[in-house]
């Protein structure tokens, strides 16, 4: 019984870190799909969770914070489209100015407006974040046996922006693979030519795209600081959007593998809460900071072909000319 | 990269990279105005306090050494067409070696200690670059991902080591011991001291010596020697590269292994010569400050040196514009470093193309400037 709890509970904090990582990571394979790298992922997320802690704490409503957070991103996202798909510019280099700004600028604004060293007002209004909705009968089920505790701590109990990103992954695999919309992203990332030739556009698929990253990167954020946290603290995203460009590459740029990479980044990361000072059978106490640094070694593994072989989208980091 | 149009070599040189950084000075004095100050009083302010003292001008050189480092790591890796984003994974492990001579070796004289720590840094700075050099060479890994990969890998190996290992015992911060006396870089101040030049006290040191001679050693490198040749060409172009006898993969292997070597040199002068102790993130972003050096200074030592200083003067401008200016904090110059990268990175030819345009109008030839 003891195991068990502790294995359920292990598993709520799982999905409580690994929501923002498929967020951010579904964007980028919406951006990556079309052939566009998306650096950018960490700089959409932070200026995200700035925009919708602060937005949230003056209107006193989490959805405005929402609109707020999913406005920067894309404006964001905007402007590496502009640099890398209408002016050709470098994609590696854009994402990295922009997540670069946004760090600087996040906490500059924070100031200015809040006067509280960079930070945002604590979020503790009735409707300023996004809570955990309780399903029916789920406090009932928690005295229960087996199953219980599983249906109360797991299903139910998440809030809103966890329960879109799960419904996210069959979503993006059905317009991936079963709508025309789909297929010409994908044909955009890998053959830009062959789109031109059929009369599409593909600067304007690619906007599509990287628009498509920037909301998703906005929900993300929010969900940062109005739902996992109550308000915005300097550098709050901390890796967490490299981190998911590793889950997209780890999971072969497909969604259901990304969605299983993100799993594992975010068990490995609760294992890792968890394991903190424990002494285990056997191997003793294990360095936390190894099991932290675990994806990042995966990943590299990964791209080295040692693990298994991820093929990134052909036209992947090329701007698209017609003459060429 | 798709040019559209060409420019005469002073213009790509000097007026873009100028043109760049006024934009993004016009930016952050729009984003000034937002937060309600004047622009102009923080600019005057920044330069005040960044080389209108002779403490100002100590930090804004010792800032810049860092940023000559890692700026020169990240060109010279750019030259073989590879993006090294892993500059600050790089520095911290480098400084990591020079910390370690400087912590076991102190007792030993100054004069023995410091080629050690020298080679020591450049050494494990190189290592820390050579794995992703190594697989992009050989397995096609994507050098830009596996880099990032290395500085958060990195990151964690420094923090189990300084938490763990490193740590003086009976202390709560996760910092090494303070180096002895003799592992000691030693400061401007007593450098000047001796020939008779009184220097206020900053942290600026001999390492920046260190940083302008590396430098030069790159500039030979790079245009004045058939290794650096090749190093141009691969990047260049690859195809022409093979047909000319060159191996890419060794190139790619040779040009970031001196890539991780300069940027292994910022424990030198964090280390060695301000901090005197391994301490959490010592680095700092210099790392990522080094792509914008390398972008504004197009790669080329002088270039890098001129870009080097300006960034050390914003940072120390920023920190002085925190103190007078309640309402901004430094993180102004974060902002600003973020629009430089943009504008001479990414959106180079947004500026490019009017600007070719106005030199064919006014009938200046390509080349000839």
């Amino acid at each position: 019984m003891e195991t068990y709890t502790l294995i359920v509970l292990l598993l709520a904090a799982t999905i409580r870190v690994a929501t923002p990582l498929l967020l951010a990571a579904i964007a980028g394979l919406f951006s990556e799909r079309a052939g566009v790298i998306d650096l950018g992922l960490e700089g959409k997320m932070l200026g995200a969770a700035f925009a919708a802690a602060a937005v949230s704490a003056t209107t006193g409503s989490v959805w405005f914070g929402l609109g707020a957070g999913i406005a920067t991103a894309v404006f964001l996202a905007l402007l590496i489209g502009f640099a890398c798909i209408t002016h050709k510019g470098n994609q590696v280099v854009a994402g990295m100015a922009v997540t670069i700004m946004v760090v600087g600028l996040g906490p500059t604004l924070g100031l200015a407006w809040f006067g509280l060293g960079g930070q945002t007002p604590q979020l503790d209004g009735a409707g300023q974040r996004f809570t955990g909705i309780a399903w029916p009968g789920a406090a009932a089920a928690k005295e229960m046996p087996f199953p219980g505790l599983l249906y109360s701590e797991l299903l139910s109990g998440q809030n809103l922006i966890v329960y879109f990103a799960a419904a996210l992954v069959p979503l993006s695999a059905w317009i991936f693979y079963r709508t025309r919309f789909g297929l010409r992203l994908r044909a955009v990332g890998e053959n830009p030519h062959a789109v031109d030739t059929a009369g599409i556009s593909v600067n304007g698929l690619r906007y599509q795209a990287v628009i498509i990253s920037g909301v998703l990167c906005g929900v993300a954020g929010t969900y940062l600081s109005t739902a996992a946290s109550s308000g915005f603290v300097r550098d709050m995203t901390a890796g967490k959007g490299y981190l998911a460009l590793a889950a997209l590459i780890f999971g072969k740029w497909k969604p259901v593998p990304t969605l299983g990479a993100c799993l594992l980044f975010a068990f490995t990361d609760a294992l890792a809460t968890r394991l903190q000072g424990v002494a285990l059978p056997v191997v003793g106490v294990i360095p936390v900071q190894f099991i932290l640094a675990l994806p990042y070694v995966l990943t590299v593994l990964l791209l080295a072909g040692f693990v298994g072989k991820a093929v990134a989208p052909r036209a992947i980091g090329v701007p698209y000319s017609k003459e060429k | 990269m798709s040019a559209p149009g060409k420019l005469p070599r002073w213009a790509e040189l000097g007026l873009l990279p100028v043109i760049n950084l006024v934009v993004a000075l016009l930016i952050s004095g729009v984003v000034i105005k937002l937060l309600g100050e004047s622009p102009v009083a923080a600019f005057k302010l920044m330069a005040a306090g960044s080389v209108g003292t002779q403490e100002g001008i100590g930090y804004t050189l010792y800032y810049a050494t860092n940023f000559i480092f890692t700026g020169l790591a990240v060109a010279v890796a750019s030259h073989a067409g590879l993006f090294n984003i892993g500059a600050e994974g790089q520095a911290y492990i480098g400084g990591l070696g020079t910390g370690l001579v400087c912590l076991w070796l102190g007792a030993w004289p100054f004069w023995a200690v410091l080629p050690l720590a020298v080679l020591a840094g450049a050494g494990f700075g190189a290592a820390w670059a050579f794995i992703p050099a190594y697989l992009q060479a050989k397995r096609g890994s994507h050098i830009v991902i596996t880099t990032i990969m290395f500085n958060f890998i990195a990151a964690s190996l420094m923090t189990y080591l300084l938490v763990n290992v490193l740590i003086k015992p009976g202390q709560q911060s996760p910092e090494s011991r303070e180096f002895a006396v003799n592992a000691w870089m030693p400061s401007a101040t007593d450098v000047l001291a001796r020939v008779g030049v009184t220097f206020a006290a900053t942290p600026l040191n001999l390492a920046f010596g260190f940083a302008l001679g590396a430098a030069v050693l790159v500039w030979l490198f790079v245009w004045r020697t058939r290794w650096g040749y090749a190093l141009r060409v691969a990047g260049e172009n690859p195809a022409a590269a093979v047909y000319a006898g060159i191996a890419p993969p060794r190139v790619i292997i040779g040009a970031m292994l001196l890539s991780g070597a300069l940027a292994g040199g910022l424990g030198l002068n964090e280390l060695m010569g301000s901090q005197h102790r391994i301490l959490m993130d010592f680095p700092s972003g210099a790392g990522f400050v080094g792509i914008a050096v390398a972008l504004m200074g197009r790669n080329h030592p002088a270039g890098i040196i001129v870009a080097a200083v300006l960034f050390g003067a914003l940072y120390q401008g920023g920190s002085q514009l925190s103190f007078d200016m309640p309402k901004i904090n430094r993180d102004m110059v974060v902002v600003i470093q973020g629009l430089v990268i943009l504008l001479c990175g990414a959106m180079e030819n947004v500026f490019k193309a009017p600007l070719a345009a106005l030199f064919a109008k006014f009938g200046a030839k390509p080349g000839v400037g």
